[in-house]
């Protein structure tokens, strides 16, 4: 398998991940989609990693990883105040955040 | 700190400070006169204060023959000021008493300061911390709306000179790289004297300007008879024995460039002249008692700068030292007198206080008649060596000016002497008269004067006392002093050596110029000539000359407290016959030529004008305001517009920071 195959399924989560983002209407569904963003640039630094035969790519995937579950953490503890302010988890319910 | 004092504490700490360091300066110039006579100089580098390439200035100080007078000056006649001071100011309240005795020990720290300066930027601070004790002093009565007038007037008015004189300094950087006095006057040994106006002759004018500030000189003498609003021991510390003598003083520290630049010399001489005769003829009609003290020491200021022009640095420095004894005296005396009359200094007012104040009346002659240049007291050696330096240079115009002044000097002093002290007593009554309808134009005139002491309740009594003890004392000492200061230079024609002009002799010259004569001893009764032999051939061509004009100048001076005697004891009705015979003349100089008026009508309004309508309503209003309202009107304005792109909706924020990924990404793609 060369380096392309991995990159385009890795580009093709990425978009499936920011469609979601742009696309649904549940902030829980949003925040797997941001998962799904993240994971697609994991695989991406692995299969750099592996074709130029160094552990970078591993190394900084395992930061990303840790990054996410505290992103995770802190998202879905933000979601839960959110639900119980306004009973909702649409996002275009929580505009009063300008001017 | 000073509230919680007694005045005790406060003033005899003061004067304790001020005499300890006068016994100070007595043991540094004995120890300075131990030395040869060409190498008096005694150096202190505190520390090196700037630096700036090869550039370099000491923060240094240096006592040689020139400061060593000066100091002995300052703190001599500072400690008796202090000691007078003690007594004159006890009426006020403990604080401004401390307040009073602060400014009056920072001011002679400063001048201090000034006078041992090794180089020009010490001097300049010494020079700006009088100017600002100086205005803190005239203003120390600030409710009183005349007395920080003349403050504000005093201060601006130095400003100016300070001004030209920070510009001579600069030029002096430029021109020589160096600030040092040494050093400076050590470079223009080597070059020619210049004779057409160049770059020398450019600095010391500047630096003459800045004299002419400080030493209240045509232009800029407006200041200081306003400046006697501030309590009498100010006036004779400041504005007559020591301040206002930095100016001359600092043209004989730089004697030697000042030497080299015959035009500015010609200005000074002039502008000495000049002064001394226009400030004497206005002494003559004042009525305040004070003010007619400040033309006196305006018009021997003149004198100074008269000597300093021909380059008699040496009589210069001489008159400056007999002037601050006597001229110290006379305003003591005039203090209390004005202590004895609770505050009222109108000499019209006044009259027959001789027998009510013996010591006061007694000193204060004694000082008149030394200023008048009686022979035998100080001022007569000093004046006389500065008319026959002058006649010596050929300058008849500028001596005749000068013999006139000193009959303007005696016929002044013996007018103040005879309407204060002799006649009949007319301050009682008038005491009365005071406040109900005297409101015409001579009293409006001296009306803001009544300051000095703030008026007591019993002000409407007779009851008359002489000076208190340590004014008494001071008063005395500085008689005396009046007296027996001009025998440090009994000329040569008069079988003396001149032992001041030898003393000071190497501190104009920089350095030693051919082996002294003699060493010298302590009064130097030696002379070390420079180079030698010259003064010494001077003395005997010119004894004739000198005892013929002694003989006129003290002439002068008999026929000034003569014709005074005369006018204002025998025939009063004269005085006031010329003044309404010569009404024109009279008005003209009772109201000082109207040279504030005229200073007023072209320079203050003008400013006032100027910077009210151009640089308040023009630039300030609309040009700076304008430029920072309309900063935040445009902010303003364009973030109405564009705060609407903060919606609070999560989703558009995504989008747009994915639009900007997709955009750089974009970017770096087709680049």
């Amino acid at each position: 398998m060369s380096i392309g195959h991995y990159l385009v399924l890795s580009g093709l989560l990425f978009s499936i991940g920011a469609a979601g983002v742009f696309l649904r209407r549940n902030l829980i569904t949003l925040l797997l989609s941001v998962e799904i963003m993240l994971n697609a640039v994991n695989l991406a630094f692995v299969a750099f990693g592996r074709q130029l035969g160094t552990v970078d790519g591993q190394i900084i995937t395992f930061f990303v990883m840790t990054v996410a579950a505290a992103e995770a953490a802190v998202g879905l503890a933000l979601v839960i105040g959110l639900f119980r302010h306004r009973e909702s988890l649409n996002p275009e319910a929580f505009t009063s955040l300008k001017w | 700190m000073g509230r919680r004092l007694p005045k005790a504490v406060t003033g005899g700490l003061a004067s304790a400070v001020m005499v300890i360091s006068f016994l100070l300066a007595v043991m540094q110039v004995w120890s300075l006169a131990a030395m040869p006579p060409e190498s008096r100089q005694i150096n202190q580098t505190l520390f090196t204060w700037i630096t700036a390439g090869d550039f370099s200035l000491d923060l240094a100080l240096r006592l040689d023959a020139l400061s060593a007078v000066m100091i002995l000056v300052v703190t001599g006649i500072g400690s008796l000021i202090h000691i007078y001071s003690t007594a004159y100011m006890h009426e006020e309240t403990d604080e401004a008493y401390a307040r009073f005795f602060s400014y009056l020990n920072l001011f002679c720290f400063f001048m201090l300061m000034l006078v041992l300066g090794s180089n020009v930027l010490v001097m300049f601070v010494g020079w700006e911390g009088v100017g600002l004790c100086s205005y803190l002093l005239i203003g120390f009565y600030y409710e009183k709306q005349s007395a920080s007038d003349a403050a504000k007037k005093a201060f601006v008015v130095n400003r100016i000179g300070d001004f030209a004189f920070i510009l001579g300094a600069l030029l002096l950087v430029v021109t020589f790289n160096s600030l040092d006095f040494t050093t400076i006057a050590l470079a223009v040994k080597e070059m020619p004297p210049e004779v057409t106006f160049g770059t020398l002759s450019l600095i010391t004018l500047l630096l003459f300007i800045g004299a002419t500030g400080k030493s209240a000189q045509i232009p800029l003498y407006v200041w200081l008879p306003d400046a006697m609003e501030g309590p009498t021991p100010v006036s004779a510390l400041i504005h007559a024995a020591t301040m206002v003598t930095a100016g001359v003083y600092m043209i004989g520290r730089n004697a030697l460039l000042f030497e080299h630049t015959p035009v500015t010399l010609m200005i000074v001489a002039g502008v000495g002249a000049a002064t001394a005769l226009m400030a004497g003829t206005i002494g003559l009609v004042q009525n305040d008692i004070k003010r007619v003290l400040a033309y006196s020491t305006v018009s021997q200021l003149g004198y100074m700068f008269l000597a300093m022009g021909m380059g008699a640095f040496g009589a210069g420095i001489f008159h400056l030292m007999t002037h601050a004894f006597f001229k110290a005296c006379l305003f003591l005396g005039s203090g209390a007198v004005i202590h004895a009359l609770h505050g009222e200094q109108d000499i019209r007012k006044m009259g027959g206080l001789k027998k009510h104040i013996p010591v006061t009346y007694w000193t204060f002659v004694i000082a008149s008649v030394a200023i008048a240049g009686v022979p035998g007291l100080a001022g007569f050696f000093s004046k006389d060596e500065i008319l026959f330096e002058t006649f010596l240079h050929g300058h008849q115009i500028l001596w005749g000016i000068g013999v006139l002044t000193s009959l303007l000097t005696a016929t002044y002093m013996f007018r103040l002497v005879h309407l204060t002290f002799h006649g009949e007593e007319r301050f009682g009554a008038v005491e009365h008269a005071h406040g109900h309808d005297d409101h015409g134009h001579a009293h409006a005139h001296a009306a803001p004067q009544h300051s000095s002491t703030p008026a007591p309740q019993h002000s409407h009594g007779v009851h008359l006392h002489d000076a208190p003890a340590p004014m008494a004392f001071a008063l005395i000492v500085l008689a005396i002093g009046s007296v027996l200061a001009g025998y440090v230079g009994v000329p040569h024609a008069l079988g003396g050596h001149n032992n001041l002009g030898a003393w000071l002799e190497p501190a104009f010259q920089a350095t030693n110029c051919g082996a002294p004569v003699t060493t010298g001893e302590l009064a130097g009764i030696a002379i070390a000539e420079c180079p030698p032999g010259e003064a010494a051939e001077a003395t005997e061509d010119h004894a004739s000359l000198e005892l013929s004009l002694m003989a006129v100048s003290s002439l002068v001076a008999f026929a000034g407290i003569g014709l005074a005697s005369f006018l204002w004891l025998k025939r009063k009705d004269i005085p006031a016959q010329m003044a309404t015979q010569f009404s024109g003349v009279h008005k003209l100089l009772l109201n000082k030529y109207y040279v504030d008026e005229v200073y007023d009508a072209t320079i203050v309004q003008p400013i006032k004008v100027v910077s009210q309508e151009g640089l308040w309503r023009g630039f300030d209003v609309k040009i700076v305001d304008g430029a920072v309202n309309g900063a935040g009107y445009f902010v303003s304005g364009v973030s109405i517009v564009l705060r609407l792109l903060q919606n609070g909706s999560v989703k558009t924020y995504a989008a747009s920071i994915f639009a900007g990924a997709v955009t750089i990404l974009a970017y770096y793609f087709w680049r």
